[in-house]
């Protein structure tokens, strides 16, 4: 929970949290190495006081966790996004195991998705029912551009892609979250382009898909897709990180979304533990649009828009009653938006 | 000592070779960047050079064209008989390092991922740099005054001779400087302002139009700001295991 300097306390999920384990122990070869050692130039951008040693960065723990999101990162909640990374890490980058464990510890605050990759065909498609059952997901991470074998990503466009999302329906697993980021292999077969996420959310209008880091530096493609597919959705993850060091840019993009996707799309994540939340959600809560942004879109961040923006829009996507929960965990009930006040009265 | 100051000056030769090549992205020179780990002459004839990306992971069509611009501008040294250009640490090294010292086409290097050649990746690179620059310079222009109409009539020689302030002349001559490189053909007189294959503008679109080159520069601006950030850092680690 966050409360701003006028007292107003704003319900947080942050929506792309990671439990990995990068360490020299797991990796399964050169590439195991060489992605947490990115990850961690990653961790770089970040503000001075925040940056974790080399071995912690590789594998923290859940104490860690508990601390930098819940305790210090102002989150109520909040969602892992798993990267299974099978050809580079023995266990992989994150393990659904462990996941789950760390989740019964604390259910009421962690939602733990899954992943599925349609390279696994027939085979994974039963693993997928079982794993629905097991941990009983509601949304899974799709990260097209994982190798496999000689494989250096897919689309889900891809044949086997259009059955696991239909499977994924029929299990009642609704979030997509897709990551759409920086690039690594832009080829003609660049595994991040955002097109495939126009085809498929036509084509499967029941299911969410957020994109998570906007799709940049697609920006402009994956505006146009949001702004005609009302189930596609803006993940700020990377996005938000931001917000410390490139104050004007960070409006653009935000100005950006605001303009094209609306207020009710827009989803927060720190991207943990690449960042610490607490410095960008303290960031967040105090940003104002700079002026030429605001003029030239029309938009601005009310109190509204970033109760939306930091827990309501997810909370929506996974059917949580934020009243319900705040008695859950013995917080007092913070005063919502309007639209989402009506949305409980319609409910 | 003729030797060696021969070789010195040899080296200095290559480094400003190398010096002329930019990285596309962030436009900017790859000496300056510090992109280059190593430089090696001998016999006086044979250049090794070796160069490292911000990761590991950055793309290859980029690794390409600069290894491949490194390999060219040092060949056109006439006392070079052999140039050799070695990528570090890059999960496409192998496959890079082969096809520039084949001298291959990028399609070739990576066969069934991609239908680009080089001319064609610069023809991006290129057109990229042009509309960054160009959105810049057009707000920068709008906000000192000028009006679309203006804008879109005004020629190169007389968009030279406005009275700008500092920043302005500074993003006008990045843009000049571009300007001729694309249109090597063009006079002074030509229009100052057409797209990237030289279409004029209209008035009435040009608000659109500046919306569209604002996303291609704040595309630009991302891959340059990951970039330079993970630059830093691993510059920071690799100081760090030297040390």
């Amino acid at each position: 929970m966050f409360t701003t300097k006028s007292g107003e306390q704003v319900f947080v999920i942050d929506s792309h949290t990671h439990l990995w384990d990068g360490s020299p122990a797991n990796q399964k070869n050169i590439h195991g190495k060489q992605f947490i050692d990115c990850f961690y130039d990653y961790h770089h951008l970040g503000p001075d006081g925040y940056i974790w040693p080399k071995e912690k960065f590789e594998r923290y723990s859940e104490e860690d966790f508990v601390k930098d999101v819940f305790e210090q990162g102002y989150a109520d909640m909040a969602i892992f996004n798993p990267q299974y990374l099978g050809d580079f890490y023995h266990n992989g980058f994150s393990n659904l195991e462990r996941n789950e464990a760390f989740r019964k510890q604390h259910p009421d605050r962690i939602i733990a998705n899954g992943f599925w990759d349609p390279r696994n065909e027939e085979a994974g498609l039963k693993q997928l029912e079982r794993d629905a059952k097991t941990y009983g997901w509601k949304g899974v991470k799709l990260y097209t551009a994982e190798w496999k074998g000689s494989s250096k990503g897919w689309k889900l466009t891809d044949p086997w892609a259009y059955r696991y999302l239909e499977k994924s329906q029929e299990l009642g697993i609704k979030n997509m979250h897709v990551h759409k980021g920086p690039t690594i292999r832009p080829l003609n077969k660049d595994a991040f382009n955002v097109e495939d996420i126009d085809d498929a959310a036509t084509s499967f209008p029941d299911l969410n898909f957020i994109v998570e880091h906007v799709g940049l530096p697609r920006l402009e493609d994956f505006c146009f897709i949001a702004a005609q597919e009302p189930n596609v959705y803006a993940g700020l993850a990377v996005v938000s990180a931001l917000v410390h060091k490139r104050h004007h840019y960070f409006g653009e993009i935000l100005g950006e979304l605001l303009f094209w996707l609306g207020p009710d799309r827009i989803l927060y994540g720190s991207d943990y533990a690449i960042w610490s939340p607490k410095w960008i959600v303290e960031e967040l809560m105090s940003y104002e649009l700079p002026e030429d942004v605001a003029t030239e879109t029309g938009q601005s961040l009310t109190l509204e828009v970033r109760r939306k923006i930091m827990g309501e829009n997810a909370a929506r996507l996974y059917s949580i009653d934020i009243a319900d929960r705040c008695k859950k965990l013995g917080l007092r009930t913070p005063t919502a938006s309007k639209a989402a006040k009506q949305e409980v009265a319609v409910a | 000592m003729q030797v060696p100051t021969r070789c010195g000056n040899r080296r200095q030769e290559v480094w400003s070779a190398l010096s002329a090549v930019t990285d596309p992205e962030l436009d900017e020179s790859v000496t300056a960047l510090e992109f280059i780990t190593a430089l090696e002459i001998e016999d006086q004839k044979r250049v090794k050079v070796e160069f490292r990306l911000p990761t590991f992971w950055c793309a290859p069509n980029f690794a390409f064209l600069m290894a491949s611009d490194l390999r060219d501008a040092v060949a056109e040294l006439p006392w070079v008989e052999e140039v050799s250009v070695k990528l570090l640490d890059h999960f496409s090294a192998d496959l890079i390092n082969r096809g520039v010292a084949l001298r291959q086409d990028f399609r070739d290097a990576f066969p069934g991922e991609t239908d680009d050649d080089l001319t064609a990746l610069r023809k991006t690179f290129l057109d990229k740099a042009f509309e960054g620059r160009q959105e810049l310079l057009l707000r920068q222009l709008l906000a000192a005054g000028y009006d679309p109409g203006w804008i879109t009539q005004v020629t190169l020689g007389e968009l030279m001779r406005q009275p700008l302030d500092a920043r302005g002349d500074g993003l006008r001559s990045l843009y000049a400087f571009m300007w001729r490189r694309i249109r090597p053909n063009a006079g002074e007189e030509d229009l100052a302002f057409t797209t990237f294959d030289g279409e004029p503008l209209e008035p009435s679109e040009f608000r659109t139009y500046l919306r569209k080159v604002s996303g291609v520069r704040r595309n630009q601006e991302f891959n340059g700001l990951i970039c330079r950030g993970l630059l830093a850092a691993r510059n920071a680690r690799w100081g760090e295991a030297a040390g």
